[in-house]
This record gives C-alpha cells, sequence and structure tokens, in this order.
C-alpha cells in the first residue's frame, strides 16, 4: 500500500458504532435493542431520537442506517447548514446490493421507480444532504473491507485543498442477508 | 502539473480513442433501435457494444473468456495503455468506476461474489498484476468525472505519481428497466438540448485514461492539465435535479477561478426535460451564456459510470484538433435559461474545456482542462 499521509489525526471529533442491536458513540453505549434485525432495530433507533422527518420511511436500509448515524453524530453540534464546507465521505463493500436484490424481483412484475432510485450507494449521501442542506464535496468508494486510512487521506486532501472544514467520514453497509454496520466518524479541519 | 496521459475508448463507435473521435467527428452515432429481450421486452433505442465484435477481440486472448462482458471491455480498454505505466509501483494507483458493475449476475440463483464492484476491479486489476489495491469509486452518473477529480487530488496530495481511471458500464435489464420505470428513456435517439427532448439514451462503453504527474514539463510543451475539479450536492431531491441548478452552479464555481479562459462546455446533457434545464440554469448562473456548449449524448447514448470519462475525452481531442463538436440530434435548442448550444462542427483554437456531469443523488462534478502547447 502507498503511504497515505495521516495528519491531524486529533482532528477525529466523535465517532459512531452501529453493530446489530446496539450503537455506540466514542465507545459509550448509548442505544441497545433486544431485536437485532434490521428493519426493526433502525425503526426502534428513529424513534428513540424523536425526529420528525417523514421522508425517513421511504429510505431503504442502507439510507436510513446511514442517515441515522449522522443524526447521531450531528446532534447538538454547531454545525451551519446551508453551507458547502461539511464534506461526506463514505465507503461499503456491498454497494447498494441490498436494494438491488429487491429490485431485481420487482422485474419481472412491475418494475418499481421508487426501489430503483435506491439501487446506488452515493443516495445515502443525498439523503442527508436533504435533511441537513449540506453543499459540499462528496465522495462514494467502494472497498472489499473497510480502509478507515484511504477515507481519512483523501478528507484531508480535501480539508487542504477545497472549502471542507467538517467531514462525516466512514463505513456503511447492508448486504444481501440483512447484516449491517456503520462507524462512521465526525472531523474537523 | 497533472495531466492527461494516455488513454482509450471502447464503444459502438470504435475500438480505439482514434476511432471514436473520427466517427463522432463525422456525426455518426452508435444509437439504433435494438429488439433485444434480454434487455427490453420492448423495443429499445441505445448504443449497444456488437457482441460479435467483442467475441472477436476476446478470441485473441483466450484467457479473457472466464472473465464478465464488462471486465473483458475493462481490461481490453486498459490493453493499449498499461504500458504506460509502472503497474508494479506502489506509486501508480488504480481507479475503477461504475454504477451497476456486473449486476446481471442477480439474475443467477446463487449470489456471484462478482457482482460486487470491489471484486470487478480486482478482476481486473489482477489481469494486469497491479501491484496497489484498485479503489472503486460509485457515484451515479458523475462517477468517471469523480475519478479524474480523485486522481488528480490522490497526485497533488503526494501519494501517488500516476493513477489509472477504468470505466465501465455495460446494459442490463436491472438497469433498462429503472430507467424505464422512472419514465425517462425517449422512444428516438435522445435530443439534448432540444425544445422536444423527451427522455435520454442509454448506451455502453468503457474508457480508460492515465492522470500522471508531469514533473519536467513547461507552459510550451503540448499537453492537457488537469486543472482543478469540484463536487456538490443539490441538497434538494434523491432522483430529480434541481431546478436552479444550485449543485452543478456550486461545483462549477469551485472549479474554476475568476480569470479561466472556458471556450467550450462539454455538459452532461442527457436530454430529460429537467436535466438540460436545469444546466442551462447552472451554466447561465455562473456567467457562461456565450461560451460553446455541446452535448455528446446523441453520438454515446448515456455510458453511466463511463460518460465522464468517454465526454472529457472526446472534448479534449477535439481541443486538441482546433474543433468544436455540435451536439448531435439538436435541431432547435429549447431549454429554460440562456445558453450558446452549438448545434454543428465548428472550426476553433481553444485553450480551456469545462466538462459537467450530474446524477441519482444530486450529486454534480465539474473539472476544468485546460490546452498547453
Amino acid at each position: 500500500m502507498p503511504q497515505y499521509t495521516l495528519r491531524n489525526m486529533d482532528s477525529i471529533v466523535k465517532e459512531v458504532s452501529i453493530e446489530p442491536g446496539r450503537v455506540t458513540l466514542n465507545n459509550a453505549e448509548v442505544f441497545k435493542t433486544e431485536t437485532t434485525e434490521v428493519g426493526p432495530f433502525l425503526k426502534a433507533l428513529y424513534q428513540k431520537s424523536e425526529l420528525k422527518y417523514s421522508k425517513f420511511f421511504k429510505m431503504d436500509y442502507l439510507c436510513k442506517l446511514g442517515f441515522m448515524a449522522c443524526e447521531i453524530l450531528l446532534e447538538n453540534e454547531e454545525i451551519e447548514n446551508d453551507s458547502d464546507d461539511v464534506a461526506l465521505v463514505f465507503a461499503n463493500a456491498s454497494a447498494s446490493l441490498n436494494t438491488d436484490v429487491k429490485y431485481q424481483k420487482t422485474i419481472a412484475d412491475i418494475a418499481s421507480p421508487a426501489v430503483f432510485v435506491y439501487t446506488l450507494p452515493n443516495i445515502v449521501i443525498g439523503e442527508v444532504s436533504i435533511r441537513h442542506k449540506f453543499y459540499g464535496e462528496h465522495m462514494f468508494f467502494v472497498q472489499k473491507e473497510y480502509n478507515k486510512e484511504v477515507l481519512l487521506s483523501y478528507t484531508n486532501v480535501l480539508f487542504q485543498s477545497t472549502n471542507t472544514k467538517h467531514a462525516l467520514v466512514g463505513w456503511i453497509d447492508v448486504d444481501d442477508n440483512n447484516n449491517y454496520s456503520a462507524k462512521v466518524m465526525l472531523c474537523k479541519k | 502539473m497533472i495531466t492527461i496521459g494516455a488513454h482509450n475508448i471502447i464503444s459502438p463507435l470504435g475500438w480505439s480513442s482514434k476511432e471514436n473521435f473520427d466517427h463522432v467527428l463525422k456525426g455518426r452515432s452508435g444509437i439504433k433501435k435494438h429488439d433485444n429481450t434480454k434487455l427490453s421486452d420492448t423495443p429499445l433505442q441505445a448504443s449497444l457494444i456488437d457482441e460479435g465484435l467483442l467475441e472477436q477481440e476476446v478470441e485473441k486472448y483466450p484467457s479473457l473468456k472466464s472473465y464478465s462482458k464488462l471486465e473483458q471491455l475493462g481490461i481490453l480498454s486498459l490493453m493499449p495503455i498499461v504500458n504506460t505505466v509502472d503497474i508494479k509501483s506502489e506509486r501508480t494507483g488504480f481507479v475503477f468506476s461504475s454504477t451497476k458493475g456486473n449486476v446481471e449476475y442477480l439474475c443467477e440463483t446463487e449470489l456471484n461474489k462478482d457482482v460486487l464492484l470491489a471484486n470487478a476491479a480486482k478482476n481486473i486489476a489482477d489481469y494486469f498484476d497491479f501491484k496497489t489495491e484498485p479503489h472503486v469509486i460509485s457515484n451515479a452518473c458523475i462517477s468517471g468525472l469523480a475519478a479524474i477529480i480523485v486522481a488528480k487530488r490522490w497526485i497533488t496530495a503526494g501519494i501517488y505519481d500516476d493513477v489509472i481511471v477504468v470505466g465501465a458500464d455495460v446494459l442490463s435489464k436491472f438497469i433498462v428497466s429503472g430507467f424505464q420505470s422512472f419514465q425517462s428513456l425517449s422512444a428516438n435517439p435522445c435530443k439534448p438540448f432540444d425544445k422536444d427532448r423527451d427522455g435520454l439514451t442509454l448506451g455502453e462503453g468503457v474508457a480508460s485514461v492515465v492522470i500522471t504527474n508531469s514533473h519536467n514539463s513547461d507552459e510550451n510543451s503540448e499537453c492537457i492539465e488537469v486543472v482543478n475539479g469540484a463536487i456538490s450536492n443539490d441538497a434538494n431531491h434523491i432522483s430529480g435535479p434541481s431546478r436552479t441548478g444550485e449543485g452543478l452552479y456550486r461545483a462549477i464555481k469551485n472549479s474554476v477561478s475568476d480569470g479561466s479562459i472556458i471556450d467550450v462546455i462539454s455538459a452532461h446533457g442527457t436530454a430529460t426535460p429537467y436535466n438540460d434545464d436545469m444546466e442551462s440554469q447552472a451554466i447561465s448562473r455562473s456567467g457562461l451564456t456565450e461560451v460553446p456548449v455541446n452535448g455528446l449524448k446523441g453520438f454515446f447514448g448515456h455510458t453511466l459510470g463511463a460518460a465522464g470519462l468517454i465526454e472529457s475525452l472526446i472534448s479534449i481531442m477535439a481541443m486538441q484538433n482546433d474543433v468544436l463538436i455540435g451536439t448531435k440530434e439538436l435541431v432547435c435548442q429549447g431549454v429554460v435559461a440562456p445558453i450558446n448550444v452549438l448545434k454543428e462542427n465548428e472550426p476553433k483554437k481553444q485553450k480551456g474545456l469545462l466538462k459537467l456531469m450530474s446524477g441519482f443523488g444530486g450529486c454534480n462534478a465539474a473539472v476544468y482542462f485546460k490546452k498547453h502547447g
């Protein structure tokens, strides 16, 4: 591997981790459910947040997972909306496979545009951007496994060469068997 | 200075960059009406790579037979240019850009792991024994242009000396039915920026390009510089473009500076009513109403993850050949904001090219290229 320069590693403000049935923020547990199943778990997480955001219910699992991870990170943060200095840098292994499999099944009958629109991994970037009016830099990488260094290195490049002052960076994955995991950081220039 | 190195395009218009460019200059299009039930139950206008020609090419390299069509095309597109970089070096990066990769494997009953984009990229990279792990970028229709931006940034940051970028997508019922379900496909070859445009046309294509750090090049030596690029989100809608062109306007603003000479804009120009109106807004708001604009999708269709690369490379060759390319299928311009869309080819010396792309998820990208020498 080439040497990725990891300057400003102390610029990671906090990190949320979502694994089946459990959410931690900076390694401290902030949410736990009996159920580990992706649908009920994400619904419970949303309800606990007391958000009123009806678009959430239209989203596929990948978007719901990424959306909630970002909501947890942005809570109590004074990051201005309506700016193009917040970047989103995400990655996963499955891309949109969870929804791809569902869409493939609709083709034989009536192809569903409401499902098709979620057959791209970067839609989660769009959902988070819409919610917070983030107009900034963004990128979706697909990786065999989570390569945090590549994402942090790219984020550093954004800090150095673009308007970016804050970035949400990390891994959001839902596979074809509904296994899910998210590890997202809030980084600051 | 970061510049464009060797490149190659495979599309229905040809099996090399030059062949593609020559056919574009002559006004030829890869778009035809197809009755192909593998892709669509109804007749489909599309620009499809000829299966017979691909088979002939694959015959020359028997080991290619075990690869998917997408991987075969990726490998074939790389063959003439890999020798221009040191693939054994840790300083050579590899980026694969695709929206749907090997998605046709989902038709099989067992899940084929090569449906994963990282596996498809690895299959292509391993054919050539690239030393570094391939990177994959999947950002809907801006993927190819986004890959150029990432490559440029990595080289600037000193992570790589050269980055080889491959953009590829092939059509499948998955993709075609999705666009049909959105009612976004035209019954005729797409008409970018025309007042009667009624939808896009899909296309197949693959392009490869070396982005390189030319340490020794001076202002006078002939080259195409990748000056700057930017990505911005509309923050408005996941499947429809912003009516005000907000994200694209910001991407343009962040990729060019006040003094940048822009002689031509190669637009996204999908020929859907909303996209082309949105682009006219973004271009107009950027104060570029007089700059000649073209759209190349009347030649290639929308080649998805390869589109940003194919269209950039054709526009770069046009700049090198002192010609502006007209917008095939455009008869009468009809977009909401005043811009200057070219209908016919015109001779013109050019120094600066602005390439634009937009896609689902509200993403927008712009790259500014400059000709030296």
